[in-house]
C-alpha cells in the first residue's frame, strides 16, 4: 500500500540520472555513425524564382551521394504544422520548389558521406535566380499585388477565411453582446495599438532528424519532435507514400517550447533515405534554427476598451493582425487565442468583439511558441487595462479586482465556457502581497538616482484543444507486478513521463518507481495528438486515470478468478487482491506471475480521452523593476507569480515550468527581437545577435501556487506549460510606465525606447 | 595531423584534420555529453576542462590541446551524479541538453572559488545558457550543493 | 568555422614572423574570432608555446604577454590593485568564464574590434602594443594602423603614480556586446577618456581635470563620432557617452588613487 500520495509530491524526474551524467540519449547521439550527412542550400533572396539550377559540379565532389532540386520532388502540397487532421493550416508547401519565399527558403538538398564534401558541394551548385520584389511589411500584405502564394494548387482544408490570392492565411470575426451600446455607455474609452515581435523559442537543441530503412523495409524517422504521430502523417503527405510505411520515434529532446510542433527538419533526411535507401541525418545549425524555423507570430493588436467612471469594464474590442511569414503553419490557429484567451480575463464585460487577419509575407514562416497567440493578446489587453486604470485614476490592481473572471462566471469570449475552476482572484491577492504592492505602487526614488517601480499583469490559457485533441494511454501488468505505462505524449524535458507515472501510481496505489514509462514510437505507443496546446497533464493525465481504472477492474476480475469467487466480492489495494470478507487474498506479485501461465485474460488496458471544454489555468504576475532614468535601462529586480493550474501534480516541475516561462517572458519583454534588414535578411541569425536572458538578467523569481480544483481534470489538475510566459511583457511594460510615465507599446522594451520616451515627456 | 592527449585520464592518439573543432573530436571519441548549442561561442553547452580550466570546446583549437589533459562529464561521473541529484531535487534538470556543460562549469567553479556568494555564482555561470529553467532552480541546486560540500568539509 | 591544412607551433618569434609573411597563413590566438569566419588558411600559427602567456609586473610596468587569457587578466591581483578593479569590470561582461579562459589579450588587441572592452580599457591606461618588428606603439596609434603581418607579442602598461582608473560599459543585456564602453584614468591632473563600441573602435582623448564635470562630460562626448546599429542609434550612443563620462569623472574626482 502506498502511504504517501505520489500526486503533489516533488519527486525527481524519471530520466534525471541519464540527463545529469550526459548520457547519449538525444537524436544526434543515436544516429548511425556512417549515415549520410544532409545539408540544405538556402535562398539568399526574400522572393525569387529559380530559373536555372545546375548541380553537375556538385555531384562530382567525391563522397556526394545525391543532390535534389525542385525537379525531383512530389507535387502535392502539405503543411508542416503539427495539428490534428484536417489541419487548420493551409497546404502551401512542397519539399522543394522553384519559388523562394524567404531568405533561407530551401533551394536544394545535398547528401554526402561527410560534412566537408557536402559543404563543398553546396558551394558548387549554381542557381540563377529571378529576383522578385518581396512583401516585407505585414501591414501592407493584405490585398497587395505581390502574392506570396500565387499557385493554383494551394489549398485550405478548413474554412478559416484563407485566400491565397489576397495574401490571407486566415480571418475571423466573433462577437457577443451589444458592442455599440456598451461603448456608448462607457465614460472612458482607451484605444491603442500594441506590437509584439517574432521571437525564437531558442531551445538548446536545434532541429534534427535521422532516418533509415528498418528490417521490414519501412522508413524509420528518429526526430526531436513534440508531435510524433503528426510527423508520420506529414511525411506521408510530403513523400507521397502510405503511412503504413513510416515509423517515427522520439528520443529525449533538448527542449521544444512549440518550435518542434512544426516538422521543421524531418522531411529532408526522410526524402534522402527514401531516394537513396541509405540512412541520413540532418542537424540544423543555430543559424538555420534562427533564420528558417518556426518562431512566434509577429502581431499588431488594436484594443479598444470602455469602462464606467467607477471602473466597471463594459466592452472590449480587439483586432489582431498576425504575420505568418512565408508559410501558414499555425497561422489560422494562433491568432484565435489572441482574442479568445485575453478578453475572457475580464468576462464581466457586457460586450466583446474579436476580429483578425493573418497575412503571408516574405519572411521566415512563423509557428507555435509557448503561449501561442495568447501571449500577444495578453500583452495588449494587460497594457490597455493599465492604461485604462491610469485614465480612471485608479490603482490598476483595484481595477482588475473589480472586473476579473471569478469561479462560476460565464466567459462569453471563451466560446461560452464557464469557469468551473478559477482562483484568479486569490492569485491576484497573493501576488500583491508577495511583491508588497500596497507599499511599492507606483514607484520609489532610490538614493542612487534610480527609480524602482512595480507592474502587474494577469493571464489565462487553455488546457488542450476543446472538442479536438485526443490522448490515449496503455498500461500493462508485468512479471512480479510492475507496470508499463505507454503514452503517445512527448516528454520534451518538462517531465510528463514522470508526472503521468505519478498519477498512475496513485490510481494503482503503488510507488512511481513501480511504473516504467516508454517514450514515443508510432509503431508501439497509443495515439496522442502530441505535446502541445497545454494538453498533456490535463488530457493525457485523464487518459491515465481512465486506463488505470479499467486495468484495476481487470486485475480484480482475474484475482477473483484465482480466488475462486465473484468479482464483486474482491477489492484491490495496490499490493493484493482480497476478498472483502478477508477470507482469502492473493498478492499482486503472485497474480502477475500466474497471469503468464495458462491464462487467457490479458492484464492490459488502454483508454482514450478527449474533452469538450478547455479549462483555463489562471495566473497573476508582478514585476519590480529598477530604471535608470538617465539611460532608460530597465532591470528586473524581482518577479513574483502565483499560478492556478488546479491541483499541482509535481510542485518542483510545476515551479520550474513557471520560472522557465517567466525567464522567456522577460527575454521577450526586454531584448528578444527577430528583425530584418530592408532586403528581408535576418539580423538575428545567431545567439550573438539574438540575445537570450542569462542568469544575470532575470532578477529574483519566486513562484507560488493558488490551486482551484478542476472537476474535469485528473486529480483536479489543469495545464501549466504555456500560461507561464504570458505575464512578464505586460507586467514589465506596466512597471516601466509606473516608474517614468513612458508607455512602451512595441516590444522589446529597449533602454533607448524608454529613454527617448522620457525625453519626449519632458518636452 | 597526429594528436595525443589524455582524455578523462586515458591516453588517446588520433589522426585529425587541424581545423576540426575540439568539440567534434570529443564526440568522435564517444564523449557524447559534449553538446553544441550555437556556432558563436555563446551558449556554454560544449564546456570541458582543459588542464582543469573550463573552456568552450567549440572554440578552443584542437591542436593546442595536444599533450593536455581533457576532462568531459564522462570523466566526472561521480561528481556529476552528486550535484545532479541536487539539480533533480529542484526539477531543474529539465530537458537536460545544457546539463553537461553547466555541470562541468559548476564543478570548475567549486574548485576555483572559495565560498562564492550568489553574485559570484551568477557571474561565473553566466556563460551557460538554459532555456528551460529560468535559472532559479539551477541557482537553488548550486547553493544547496555548495552548502552540502561545506558541511562535508566540516565533517558533519 | 575556419578551415586549414597545416598547424604549427613556432619555436621562436622569428620563425613565427617568417611564417606569418605568407598571406595564406594566419596567427591563431584564442580562436574565437577566427571561428566566426569560414576562411580557408594554409597554416595556422599558434604562439602558445613561446612563453607569451604570463603577466610580468615590476616597479615600472606591467607586461602582458599576447597569449595571456582574458580570465588571467581579469583575476590578476596587481592589475586590479593598480586600476581599483577597473580591469575586472572591463572583462567580466564578456560572454562567460569559459570563453575568457581561452580568448587572449593578443587576439583582442590585434583584432582592434570596434566592440572591444579590453582595447578601450588598456587605451585609457596608456598601454603600448609591443610589435615584434614595429617596436612599441601607443595603443591609440596601434588602433588606427592598418592590419599588417607584424606580430603583437605583448601589451605594456607603464605605471603612473597616483593614477585612478574607472571603467563602465552600457549593455542592453548583461553579456552582450556593449552599446558603449568608457574607460577613464586620472593621473597628474590629466584625464584620459577612451570610448569604444561607438560602435567604431576605441579612441582616446586627454584633457585637464575639469571643474565643471557636467560640461566636461558633454564636451568630451561631443568630440567623438558615433554610429547606429541594431543595438542603438548614434544619437542614443552620444547620450550614453555623456552619462558614462559624467559618472566616471565623478568617481575619479573622489575616491582613492593607486598608491594612496
Amino acid at each position: 500500500m502506498n502511504e504517501n500520495n505520489a500526486v503533489n509530491r516533488p519527486i525527481r524526474k524519471k530520466d534525471y540520472k541519464a540527463l545529469v551524467t550526459g548520457k547519449p540519449v538525444y537524436t544526434d547521439d543515436l544516429a548511425p555513425k556512417d549515415c549520410l550527412v544532409v545539408k540544405l542550400l538556402r535562398s539568399p533572396h526574400a522572393h525569387a524564382l529559380i530559373e536555372e539550377i545546375d548541380t553537375d559540379r556538385a555531384m562530382k565532389v567525391p563522397g556526394i551521394e545525391a543532390v535534389f532540386t525542385y525537379k525531383d520532388v512530389p507535387q502535392s502540397r502539405f503543411t508542416l504544422a503539427g495539428q490534428t487532421y484536417p489541419e487548420a493550416s493551409p497546404y502551401d508547401r512542397l519539399i522543394l520548389e522553384n519559388r523562394m519565399r524567404h531568405v533561407g527558403d530551401v533551394a536544394a538538398i545535398v547528401a554526402g558521406e561527410n560534412e566537408k564534401a557536402v559543404d563543398r558541394a553546396l558551394k558548387l551548385i549554381k542557381v540563377k535566380y529571378k529576383v522578385l520584389t518581396p512583401v516585407l511589411d505585414f501591414r501592407k500584405a493584405k490585398d497587395n499585388e505581390i502574392l506570396v502564394h500565387p499557385e493554383d494548387n494551394w489549398k485550405a482544408l478548413c474554412p478559416v477565411g484563407a485566400d491565397n490570392k489576397r495574401n490571407l492565411c486566415a480571418r475571423e470575426e466573433s462577437e457577443g453582446g451589444d458592442l455599440e451600446k456598451a461603448f456608448a455607455e462607457s465614460d472612458v474609452i482607451v484605444e491603442e495599438t500594441y506590437h509584439t515581435k517574432a521571437n525564437q523559442q531558442a531551445m538548446m537543441e536545434t532541429f534534427r532528424t535521422f532516418s533509415y530503412f528498418d528490417i521490414y523495409n519501412r522508413l524509420t524517422v528518429v526526430s526531436a519532435t513534440q508531435i510524433t504521430f503528426h510527423v508520420r502523417r506529414i511525411l506521408s503527405n510530403a513523400l507521397d507514400i502510405p503511412k503504413s510505411q513510416i515509423r517515427v520515434i522520439k528520443p529525449r529532446i533538448g527542449g521544444g517550447f512549440g518550435a518542434k510542433q512544426t516538422a521543421v527538419s524531418e522531411i529532408y533526411p526522410a526524402f534522402v533515405t527514401l531516394k537513396t535507401g541509405k540512412s541520413a541525418k540532418l542537424v540544423f545549425t543555430r543559424e538555420e534554427t534562427q533564420t528558417a524555423s518556426s518562431p512566434r507570430h509577429e502581431m499588431e493588436v488594436r484594443v479598444k476598451i470602455g469602462a464606467t467612471k467607477e471602473g466597471k469594464i463594459k466592452a472590449i474590442d480587439l483586432y489582431a493582425l498576425s504575420n505568418t511569414g512565408a508559410y501558414g503553419e499555425h497561422g489560422p490557429t494562433t491568432v484565435g487565442l489572441t482574442g479568445h484567451k485575453s478578453i475572457p480575463i475580464y468576462s464581466k464585460a457586457e460586450a466583446f468583439r474579436f476580429t483578425c487577419d493573418v497575412v503571408y509575407t516574405n519572411v521566415m514562416s512563423a509557428g507555435a511558441y509557448r503561449g501561442y497567440g495568447a501571449t500577444q493578446g495578453i500583452f495588449a489587453i494587460e497594457s490597455a487595462v493599465d492604461e485604462l486604470a491610469h485614465r480612471l485614476d485608479m490603482d490598476p490592481a483595484k481595477l482588475r479586482e473589480m472586473n476579473i473572471t471569478r469561479e462560476g462566471d460565464l466567459m462569453p469570449a471563451y466560446f461560452g465556457e464557464r469557469a468551473n475552476s478559477c482562483a484568479l482572484d486569490r492569485c491576484l491577492e497573493r501576488v500583491k502581497k508577495m511583491i508588497d504592492w500596497d507599499n511599492k505602487y507606483p514607484r520609489r526614488y532610490m538614493e542612487n538616482g534610480k527609480i524602482r517601480s512595480v507592474g502587474l499583469a494577469l493571464a489565462m490559457q487553455g488546457s488542450s484543444i476543446a472538442g479536438l485533441d485526443v490522448a490515449s494511454v496503455t498500461v500493462k501488468v508485468n512479471d512480479d507486478g510492475f507496470y508499463s505505462l505507454m503514452i503517445g505524449a512527448s516528454d520534451m524535458g518538462t517531465g510528463c513521463d514522470t508526472i503521468l507515472a505519478q498519477m498512475a501510481a496513485d490510481c494503482l496505489m503503488c510507488e512511481p518507481e513501480n511504473i516504467v514509462v516508454y517514450g514515443v514510437d508510432t509503431d508501439t505507443s497509443p495515439y496522442d495528438s502530441g505535446s502541445y496546446a497545454s494538453s498533456t497533464t490535463y488530457l493525457t493525465g485523464m487518459a491515465v486515470v481512465k486506463t488505470c481504472r479499467s486495468l484495476t477492474e481487470k486485475i480484480k476480475s482475474y484475482g477473483a478468478k484465482l480466488l475462486k469467487c465473484r468479482a464483486d466480492e474482491v477489492d484491490f489495494d495496490g499490493e493484493r487482491v482480497y476478498m472483502v470478507s478477508e477470507e482469502k487474498s492473493i498478492s499482486l506479485k503472485d497474480l502477475a506471475n500466474l497471469s503468464m501461465n495458462f491464462n487467457d485474460n490479458a492484464l492490459y488496458a488502454s483508454e482514450m480521452h478527449t474533452s469538450p471544454i478547455s479549462p483555463p489555468p489562471f495566473m497573476a504576475g508582478a514585476a519590480e523593476v529598477e530604471i535608470d532614468p538617465e539611460t532608460g535601462k530597465t532591470e528586473v529586480i524581482k518577479y513574483r507569480a502565483v499560478v492556478d493550474c488546479g491541483t499541482v501534480i509535481n510542485p518542483n516541475l510545476a515551479r520550474v515550468q513557471t520560472e522557465g516561462g517567466i525567464g522567456q517572458g522577460i527575454g521577450m519583454a526586454l531584448f528578444e527581437d527577430i528583425s530584418y534588414n530592408e532586403k528581408g535578411v535576418s539580423r538575428s541569425n545567431s545567439f550573438m545577435q539574438y540575445r537570450l536572458p542569462t542568469r544575470l538578467d532575470v532578477g529574483d523569481v519566486k513562484v507560488e501556487f493558488e490551486s482551484s480544483y478542476e472537476p474535469t481534470g485528473p486529480f483536479g489538475a489543469k495545464s501549466i506549460g504555456e500560461i507561464v510566459i504570458n505575464t512578464p511583457p505586460p507586467a514589465i511594460a506596466n512597471a516601466v510606465y509606473n516608474a517614468v510615465g513612458v508607455r512602451i507599446r512595441e516590444l522589446p522594451i529597449s533602454p533607448e525606447k524608454v529613454y527617448m520616451g522620457i525625453i519626449k515627456n519632458e518636452d | 595531423m597526429e594528436i595525443k592527449l589524455w582524455l578523462n585520464g586515458k591516453a588517446v592518439r588520433d589522426d585529425v584534420s587541424p581545423d576540426m573543432p575540439l568539440l567534434e573530436f570529443l564526440r568522435k571519441q564517444g564523449m557524447y555529453s559534449v553538446k553544441r548549442g550555437c556556432e558563436t561561442s555563446g551558449c556554454g553547452l560544449c564546456s570541458v576542462l582543459v588542464e582543469g580550466k573550463p573552456v568552450l570546446s567549440c572554440t578552443y583549437p584542437l591542436m593546442r590541446a595536444d599533450g593536455t589533459h581533457i576532462t568531459t562529464l564522462e570523466g566526472l561521473e561521480k561528481e556529476a551524479e552528486e550535484f545532479g541529484a541536487f539539480l533533480a531535487d529542484e526539477g531543474a534538470d529539465q530537458c537536460g541538453f545544457c546539463n553537461p556543460g553547466f555541470i562541468i562549469n559548476v564543478i570548475a567553479m567549486t574548485r576555483e572559488l572559495e565560498n562564492p556568494d550568489e553574485e559570484d555564482i551568477k557571474e561565473y555561470l553566466a556563460g551557460n545558457l538554459c532555456r528551460c529553467t529560468g535559472f532559479m532552480g539551477q541557482l537553488r541546486a548550486v547553493k544547496k550543493y555548495i552548502e552540502h560540500k561545506r558541511s562535508e568539509g566540516r565533517g558533519e | 568555422m575556419y578551415k586549414c591544412t597545416g598547424y604549427v607551433f613556432p619555436e621562436s618569434m622569428e620563425e613565427a614572423y617568417k611564417l606569418n609573411q605568407k598571406k595564406s597563413n594566419k596567427i591563431i590566438a584564442g580562436g574565437g574570432w577566427l571561428k566566426l569566419g569560414s576562411r580557408q588558411y594554409a597554416t595556422l600559427i599558434d604562439l602558445s608555446r613561446l612563453g607569451l602567456d604570463e603577466i610580468y609586473e615590476d616597479e615600472e610596468c606591467f607586461k602582458i604577454g599576447a597569449m595571456v587569457s582574458l580570465r588571467q587578466l581579469e583575476t590578476h591581483e596587481g592589475l586590479n590593485l593598480y586600476t581599483q578593479g577597473a580591469i575586472k569590470e572591463s572583462l567580466k561582461h564578456i560572454v562567460g568564464v569559459q570563453f575568457r579562459n581561452s580568448a587572449t589579450i593578443g587576439g583582442s588587441i590585434y583584432g582592434r574590434f570596434g566592440f572591444s572592452d579590453v582595447l578601450t580599457m588598456l587605451m585609457a591606461l596608456d598601454g603600448f602594443a609591443g610589435l615584434y618588428k614595429g617596436g612599441s606603439v601607443p595603443l591609440e596609434d596601434f588602433a588606427k594602423m592598418k592590419y599588417d603581418r607584424d606580430i603583437l607579442s605583448a601589451v605594456t602598461i607603464r605605471k603612473q603614480k597616483n593614477i585612478k582608473t574607472v571603467y563602465s560599459s552600457f549593455r542592453n543585456q548583461s553579456t552582450d556586446f556593449p552599446v558603449l564602453a568608457c574607460a577613464m584614468s586620472l593621473s597628474e591632473g590629466k584625464i584620459r577618456t577612451a570610448l569604444g563600441a561607438r560602435p567604431a573602435r576605441a579612441e582616446v582623448i586627454t584633457a585637464e581635470l575639469p571643474t565643471d564635470i557636467d560640461r566636461f562630460a558633454n564636451e568630451t562626448a561631443n568630440s567623438f563620432a558615433y554610429g547606429g546599429n541594431m543595438r542603438a542609434s548614434a544619437e542614443y550612443r552620444r547620450h550614453i557617452a555623456y552619462v558614462l563620462i559624467k559618472r566616471n569623472a565623478e568617481i575619479l574626482a573622489g575616491g582613492k588613487a593607486y598608491g594612496d
